[in-house]
């Protein structure tokens, strides 16, 4: 059976999705792309100068894969709009990646301003994938808002601190019904793994991919480690145990 | 609490007798905090921190690459008026001084626009002396929407505004302010500042409080390091930036680190910082604000730039020029203070990519 994750009427058979913001040169990212087998690519509408031949960043980007704008730069449900509409008008499709940050100091989430967005922009037909801090409540309201997927955080953007919210996430998994991916904070391939196994439908990574060494060869080894974590999740792993098996049970006497 | 009550505060801590009781113990143990607090800023500062130099740039090096990756952002400078009212014992705008002085017309702003714009960058600074009877609200809001139609984002460095004035900017377009507090040693902030308007020091340090009440989306500060002790200075406009992180949560704070340059009437710095020092204050800020962009201009010369981009800079200047109309007109004013990296645009890119990261000319969209 073909493993497909489908968001917005879009099949997916890749589930490593690709942030920009922080390469070391435009240049590169077709290679990134290619190595990492992306199919799924979030810009900041902040940074798109379709003026600019060279430093406009959509020619960078392979016309196959689906563009994901982002509203980075938005304090308010209000200018997340307003950049999304800017998107849409850009010809940059109807997905949107809605991030509403009004804490420069920890780019948290604003959850509240999330959802207000979600909602004006799921009923101007946007495919809305709202970025948030994990937290039971808001996904039901975002499913209620009508977002294709909800992607909360594994921990601050760019702190390659990996899962510090799992057990927040996993609760996202098993009660929502949407594809839950997994953006910000994953530092390294075994984290990406990691978000997988335990049943996210796709991660997002920019900064460990762009910040390595050598991003390309990075955006490689995320891309196995994505697919290790979703082929290990299939395959069922085995129960995890914490405590060994005694050697003389406590229950014997039962017997 | 404003900042400026902060200060009347921290007046009172002798700073000088602090940094000589910091050990290398201190040092060592604020370096690889995970969140440093002011101490430990003012730890990091001290002449006992010099030794640990390669350390601190190691570690804000990764922070600098986790929190804006391997790009740097470039803007130019563009002056738009030399007039000045103000006496300023360093600045070559000077009133006193007896400089080729001139405004720019909407019709030279536009082609000082189309000019700056061809070279793709989207970020401008419109700069002004402090003359209102020359470049008032209503000038820099005419000049404002001509520039609308070039950068997608426009900051402006003027003499500081009431709430108001800075809300009629922002609905025009403007979404950055620069403002310097040049020092904020009250003393002598008086001794520097002869005569003009500027003199107002609380005016002038509540400007970018006044900005963030406002709703301004960034905002820079700086102290002019040579005017003063530079660790003084260091250290107080982390403080500065620090507080306004705090209070105005939602906009983008960040920090320029000029130091005096050679101008007309030959204002020697009392304490020019060197490049060490230069480097300290850089590393310094950014382990104790790992948020806060740090702009370096082309004051510095561009070897000396080119090896910051390493150590925490987010933000330059490039392709820049102090006299007004100076990417148009050759010569036709005096410039506020020379330059040292007299580099295009092209080549300031192309030695960003040199060293590894990416030069952004485009952050901002107009919304």
């Amino acid at each position: 059976m073909r493993d497909v994750l489908t968001i917005g009427g879009k099949e997916l058979t890749n589930r490593l999705f690709l942030g920009t913001g922080k390469f070391p040169a435009k240049s590169i990212i077709p290679k990134v792309i290619k190595n990492s087998e992306t199919q799924v690519v979030t810009v900041a509408i902040r940074r798109v100068d379709l003026n600019g031949e060279q430093e406009n960043i959509l020619n960078y980007i392979d016309k196959d894969c689906i563009l994901m704008p982002n509203t980075s730069g938005a304090r308010t449900a209000e200018e997340a709009v307003r950049i999304a509409h800017i998107a849409r008008a850009a010809g940059c499709g109807n997905w949107i990646k809605i991030e509403v940050i009004n804490d420069n100091k920890y780019l948290l989430p604003d959850n509240y301003e999330t959802i207000k967005a979600t909602e004006i922009l799921a009923k101007e037909d946007f495919v809305v994938l709202p970025y948030v801090s994990p937290d039971l409540m808001v996904a039901k309201a975002l499913v209620n808002a009508g977002a294709a997927a909800v992607m909360p955080l594994g921990a601050p953007i760019g702190s390659n601190r990996g899962l510090k919210t799992k057990e927040l996430i996993r609760i996202l998994i098993d009660e929502i019904d949407l594809p839950i991916i997994v953006d910000a904070g994953i530092g390294k391939p075994s984290q990406a793994a990691e978000a997988m196994e335990m049943g996210a439908d796709a991660v997002l990574v920019n900064t460990a991919i762009a910040t390595a060494d050598d991003p390309i060869k990075m955006a490689a080894a995320f891309n196995f480690a994505v697919k290790a974590g979703r082929l290990a999740y299939l395959a069922g792993p085995g129960a995890e145990k914490i405590h060994g098996e005694a050697s003389s049970p406590l229950t014997g006497f039962l017997r | 609490m404003t900042f400026y009550e902060k200060i009347l505060e921290l007046e009172h801590f002798d700073l000088k007798k602090s940094w000589n009781s910091i050990t290398d113990k201190i040092v060592q143990k604020a370096i690889h905090k995970y969140t440093l607090n002011t101490l430990d800023f003012l730890a990091l500062l001290s002449p006992a921190a010099e030794k640990y130099i390669e350390e601190m740039a190691q570690i804000a090096h990764k922070l600098t690459l986790q929190n804006f990756g391997k790009v740097i952002f470039l803007y130019t400078p563009m002056y738009l008026s030399n007039y000045c009212v103000n006496s300023c014992a360093y600045c070559g705008f000077n009133a006193k001084n007896k400089i080729l002085r001139r405004t720019l017309t909407l019709e030279e702003v536009e082609v000082e626009s189309k000019i700056i714009a061809e070279t793709g960058l989207r970020h401008i600074l419109i700069l002004t002396g402090e003359s209102r009877a020359h470049a008032n609200l209503d000038y820099l809001l005419a000049c404002v929407n001509i520039l609308k139609k070039y950068f997608t984002s426009i900051s402006i460095e003027v003499y500081p505004m009431d709430k108001k004035e800075y809300q009629q900017l922002i609905k025009a377009g403007v979404d950055g302010i620069t403002i310097y507090q040049e020092t904020y040693n009250r003393s002598r902030y008086d001794q520097v500042h002869l005569a003009g308007p500027k003199k107002d020091y609380r005016y002038r340090l509540e400007a970018p409080e006044r900005a963030g009440e406002a709703g301004m989306r960034s905002i820079n500060i700086g102290a002019l390091l040579g005017l003063a002790d530079w660790r003084f200075d260091a250290y107080y406009t982390g403080l500065h930036a620090k507080y306004l992180q705090d209070k105005y949560p939602g906009a983008e704070i960040s920090i320029s680190l000029p130091r005096l340059r050679p101008h007309v009437g030959s204002f020697q710095p009392v304490n020019m910082a060197s490049d060490k020092d230069l480097v300290q204050t850089m590393l310094a800020l950014r382990l104790f604000l790992p948020r806060v962009g740090i702009t370096i201009s082309t004051r510095e010369r561009a070897e000396f730039r080119d090896n910051l981009v390493r150590l925490g800079v987010t933000k330059m200047s490039a392709g820049s020029c102090t006299e007004v109309g100076g990417h148009s007109q050759n010569h036709s004013s005096a410039g506020q203070f020379k330059i040292s990296d007299e580099r295009s645009v092209t080549q300031v890119k192309e030695a960003i990519l040199n060293k590894g990261y990416q030069p952004v000319l485009k952050d901002w969209q107009y919304i």
